[in-house]
């Protein structure tokens, strides 16, 4: 039996406006090269002034991370020569980082588990490589300074995940956090999340750690798991067959599904990480801290934990709701206007996320507002229609973002409670179906709601369910 | 003498008194330029028109009755690792050969703002490594009072235009030495400011931590001057100091008694040529003469300060100079492979052997292994040399050393060995890892080159240093010498 050891290496691209040492703009995408400036393109000459919004940035998701942060650090160079790096150097922080010792809590199948964080340091992002073609065919390649000098943070774990799925939760529950601090988008998709992973396997029980890889070229929360889970049974087998794990860079090719040997430690760059003389270190007082502190919202865990203690919501439900910042505000937009948590909540989760998943949009695109949602909900109270019409309404209301009120209008929807005129319907039910009537009042209970099946299909499900089980029970008990 | 033959701030007047016109000033200087530039090959890039251009729209404001900075329309030389917005800046290496900055470093727009008239960018050792400019990629320069010699380096083409009237002064940049050797070398004055006084931004670096901008002119006078327009804070470089900068030329003052000035004993020894001895005695006596107070004091760790140079700046500049690599400006080798091979080509090709050398030498004390046994010692070496300093000042006002052991060497002379060349910045390098001030001023002659002799003051006490300087200057007069120009 063995065991897996991870730990995680995620950068995040912060959205401040301006990049890290310059003022050229972090906006995504725009025409190649245009986003710049002497700076950030490493002209001979020029020299780079931190932008304080980065270490703003920085210090509140290091908050959110429960990190200790350093009160003084500094800037490093890391060399290595690469097309997409202007300056042949990254700056980025080596030995004295912004901040460490910080942790998270994850949900596993044997209850919530903290994982620590090593450290949370800034740094520059590099550009982008625009093949022509293949990238081992291809006579040239161009360059796209964009994105070069975007901020930074790499936050890296402590090999505290034994599994893909607690790898993969660390990673959900770390882009929860960062999406609350508003710091970054998190968009793997975009690049403003990356992941690497540092894997090793030993067997259960033992306290030595195995040779571990690095693996690289996750592009997604699917692609993280999958590589992990082919990475272990690989370390597993080899070690099984009386191997030896190879210390190495590996990338994860997404369309055979395997990870591929990139390069061996013997290949691996010496960076020479030196101070970079052209900063001054940063010193961090607490005034600054606290600044930082008062603009931080409240975060998913203490949002969670509000959800089941003053809502009563379940611990699921509650986990759910403020899995990102955006669902948590809506749920709570809604019960502002409705104030019955339980209720929206099987609304918001039901109906809603249903509808979403099914049009691949985001909470935020939902074109149903918040007041739509607690109008629909007080037409169900005050009986104008029923539950289940109120499905067919919010169908409705989120194809043509009409309110609900305007919707039950225009179709005639509202909620037949006129007992004369279901008695009508109810008796002609009762002739049509001899049959069940007598298996009903020979004990057999189904067979009533058969018959309120077929009242409610004779008035296209506009009859008061409780009024037609009342007035069937009237003529058969 | 000509017009170009006097400092700036002679010039100044005769222009306020519309004596002369700044056509006339920048005529004279280009004209210098025609007749010499030949022999001195002090310049890379020499700009008659726009130069012109700039001189005759100072003379349109002054007849329009405008009230112009003090060096409004004084011709100066810009070393060619300064960026010039849309002029050349090659750093004197194949590998910048044809690069135009789209920018001006913060002291040429700060020259703009002064009305100053650029007359073009001076030639030096490449990427500013070097004590002769011999190892300019294009071409050496020479020193204007005798052309077999060197003007000293690495900003040899800017002392030496001045020293020539090929400008009325200049910029120069200074790692280890670099405007202070020159200039004593062309018989200038040349000044290294406090690290942090001036800003760096658009200074092509070479060792960013030791790197500084200062001027190079004719007197202390002008010294002065020119220090009132380069230095001051700028946001755009973090390691610039902050803080309102004074104006120097309140310090412009003869009366030197009880000027505490301390002589190292250890800049003193071996390796010292005896005229050069004997001139810095002179100044000794000039200074005593005055009413100074000259006593011997020491900087214990001084002998390492050449191997911790060698450490600190070849590490910065192997770092620095890692981006000229063929992919976004300046030369691309066209015969490659690939991407790896195309790195190796552009940069075997692009820099020269000297700063070849150094890339090397700084990529080994940076390495794996080695950096704790080279660079984090020459760390903690360099905060000893710099305590030795802070020791000297609690009972100096100013240091005195010569500025470099010997006058100006002969071309080729030590060009084959680098440590010999090495040698020749012996005095200069422990300041710039102490990041002080330091002024080179015309101490006296030697065989009829001229030698220098250095004040060292504590950091920001370029005041006291123009104090002294001015007072020396005064009672010596060698400033006033020209070269003959073999003419």
């Amino acid at each position: 039996m063995y065991e897996a050891i991870i730990g995680l290496e995620v950068h995040v691209e912060l959205k401040t406006r301006s990049k890290i040492f310059c003022a050229s703009t972090t906006e995504f995408g725009g025409e190649p090269n245009t986003h710049v400036c002497p700076v950030c393109l490493g002209l001979p000459g020029v020299l780079p002034v931190v932008n304080k919004e980065v270490v703003d940035y920085a210090i509140r998701v290091a908050l959110a991370l429960n990190c200790d942060i350093a009160r003084f650090c500094k800037f490093d160079r890391k060399n290595y020569y690469y097309p997409d790096l202007p300056k042949n150097y990254q700056i980025s922080q080596y030995d004295l980082p912004l901040a460490k010792n910080g942790y998270l809590e994850i949900e596993t199948a044997n209850g919530s588990k903290r994982v620590g964080i090593t450290r949370i340091h800034m740094e520059e992002d590099a550009g982008k490589l625009v093949h022509q073609g293949n990238i081992t065919t291809t006579p040239y390649s161009l360059v796209d300074y964009n994105r070069t000098g975007v901020p930074l943070l790499e936050i890296v774990s402590e090999p505290d995940l034994r599994s893909p799925e607690e790898a993969r939760a660390y990673l959900e529950k770390l882009r929860t956090i960062i999406q609350y601090t508003g710091v970054s988008d998190c968009k793997m998709e975009e690049g403003s999340l990356r992941c690497d992973a540092n894997v090793s396997v030993r067997p259960v029980g033992s306290d030595a750690l195995g040779t571990k890889t690095e693996i690289k070229n996750m592009n997604s929360f699917r692609a993280l798991y999958r590589a992990l889970a082919y990475e272990i049974d690989r370390q597993i087998a080899v070690l099984a067959e009386g191997g030896r794990v190879v210390q190495e860079t590996r990338a994860w090719d997404e369309d055979r599904g395997v990870t591929v040997s990139m390069r061996s430690k013997e290949e691996a760059h010496d960076y020479r990480y030196f101070p970079d003389p052209d900063l001054v270190p940063l010193v961090i007082d607490e005034a600054w801290i606290e600044r930082v502190r008062a603009t931080l919202p409240e975060l998913p865990d203490a949002r969670r934990k509000r959800y089941i203690e003053d809502f009563g919501l379940s611990r699921y439900d509650a986990t759910v709701l403020t899995s990102s910042k955006e669902l948590g505000d809506y749920f709570e937009a809604c019960i502002a206007a409705y104030p019955h948590p339980k209720t929206v909540a099987n609304w918001v989760m039901g109906e809603l996320a249903r509808l979403l998943n099914a049009h691949n949009m985001d909470i935020t695109a939902s074109p149903v507002t918040p007041d739509q949602l607690a109008s629909l909900l007080r037409l169900i109270d005050d009986g104008t229609i029923s539950g289940k019409i109120a499905k067919t309404v919010f169908e409705d209301m989120f194809a043509t973002r009409k309110d609900p009120a305007t919707i039950v209008r225009e179709k005639g929807l509202v909620q037949i409670t006129d007992v004369d005129a279901l008695s009508a319907v109810v008796d002609e039910v009762i002739n049509a179906n001899p049959k069940s009537v007598q298996d009903y009042k020979a004990g057999k209970e189904k067979a009533l709601g058969f018959l309120v099946g077929q009242v409610m299909k004779a008035t296209r499900g506009k009859a008061n369910p409780a009024l037609v089980n009342k007035l069937l029970k009237e003529r058969l008990d | 003498m000509q017009l170009c033959d006097l400092p700036a701030h002679e010039l100044a007047k005769l222009l306020r008194n519309r004596k002369v016109s700044a056509e006339e000033i920048c005529r004279s200087v280009l004209q210098r330029i025609d007749e010499v530039e030949k022999k001195t090959k002090a310049f890379i890039t020499v700009d008659g028109e726009k130069a012109l251009e700039q001189a005759r729209r100072v003379d349109k404001k002054l007849k329009n009755g405008a009230n112009l900075p003090p060096l409004a329309g004084m011709p100066v030389a810009i070393k060619d690792n300064i960026c010039t917005k849309g002029l050349r800046t090659t750093c004197a290496s194949k590998i910048l050969a044809n690069f135009v900055p789209p920018y001006n470093a913060t002291v040429v727009e700060k020259l703009a703002a002064a009305e100053a008239v650029i007359i073009g960018k001076t030639n030096m050792d490449e990427f500013a490594m070097g004590s002769s400019t011999e190892n300019s990629g294009f071409f050496p320069t020479r020193n204007p009072w005798d052309y077999s010699r060197v003007p000293g380096g690495s900003s040899g083409g800017s002392a030496a235009a001045v020293a020539a009237g090929e400008s009325i002064y200049a910029l120069g940049s200074d790692t280890g030495g670099s405007i202070r050797q020159p200039a004593a070398f062309c018989g200038v004055v040349g000044m290294k400011p406090t690290y942090g006084a001036v800003s760096r931004y658009g200074l092509v670096a070479f060792a960013s931590s030791l790197d500084q901008i200062g001027p190079l002119t004719k007197d202390v006078t002008d010294c002065a001057l020119v220090l009132n327009v380069i230095a001051g804070h700028d946001p755009r470089d973090s390691t610039s100091v902050p803080g309102e900068r004074p104006d120097y030329t309140q310090f412009l003052k003869e009366d030197i008694r009880g000027l505490r000035i301390g002589i190292p004993r250890e800049y003193l020894a071996e390796g010292l040529d005896s005229g050069v001895r004997e001139v810095l005695e002179k100044a000794c006596a000039v200074l005593k003469e005055a009413g100074a107070e000259v006593a011997e004091t020491s900087l214990p760790h001084s002998a390492y300060a050449l191997p911790t140079y060698y450490l600190i700046a070849p590490a910065e500049a192997s770092s620095n100079l890692a981006r000229y690599d063929g992919v976004r400006y300046g030369y691309r080798a066209e015969d490659v492979k690939d991407v790896l091979d195309m790195f190796k080509k552009t940069r075997s090709r692009g820099f020269g052997a000297e700063v070849k050398r150094r890339i090397m030498l700084g990529t080994y004390a940076l390495s794996a292994g080695y950096y704790d046994a080279y660079y984090l010692k020459a760390l903690q070496v360099r905060t000893l040399i710099k305590r030795d300093f802070d020791t000297a000042f609690t009972k100096f006002d100013v240091l005195l050393s010569p500025t470099s052991p010997t006058p100006a060497f002969l071309l080729g002379e030590k060009i084959d060995d680098p440590l010999k060349m090495y040698l020749s910045d012996i005095f200069t390098l422990a300041i710039n890892l102490a990041g002080l001030p330091a002024v080179s001023v015309p101490g006296g002659f030697v065989d009829g080159l001229p030698v220098g002799v250095q004040f060292i003051g504590k950091p920001f006490a370029e005041g006291t240093l123009l104090h002294v300087a001015y007072a020396f200057e005064k009672r010596t007069e060698y400033t006033s010498r020209r070269p003959g120009l073999g003419r």
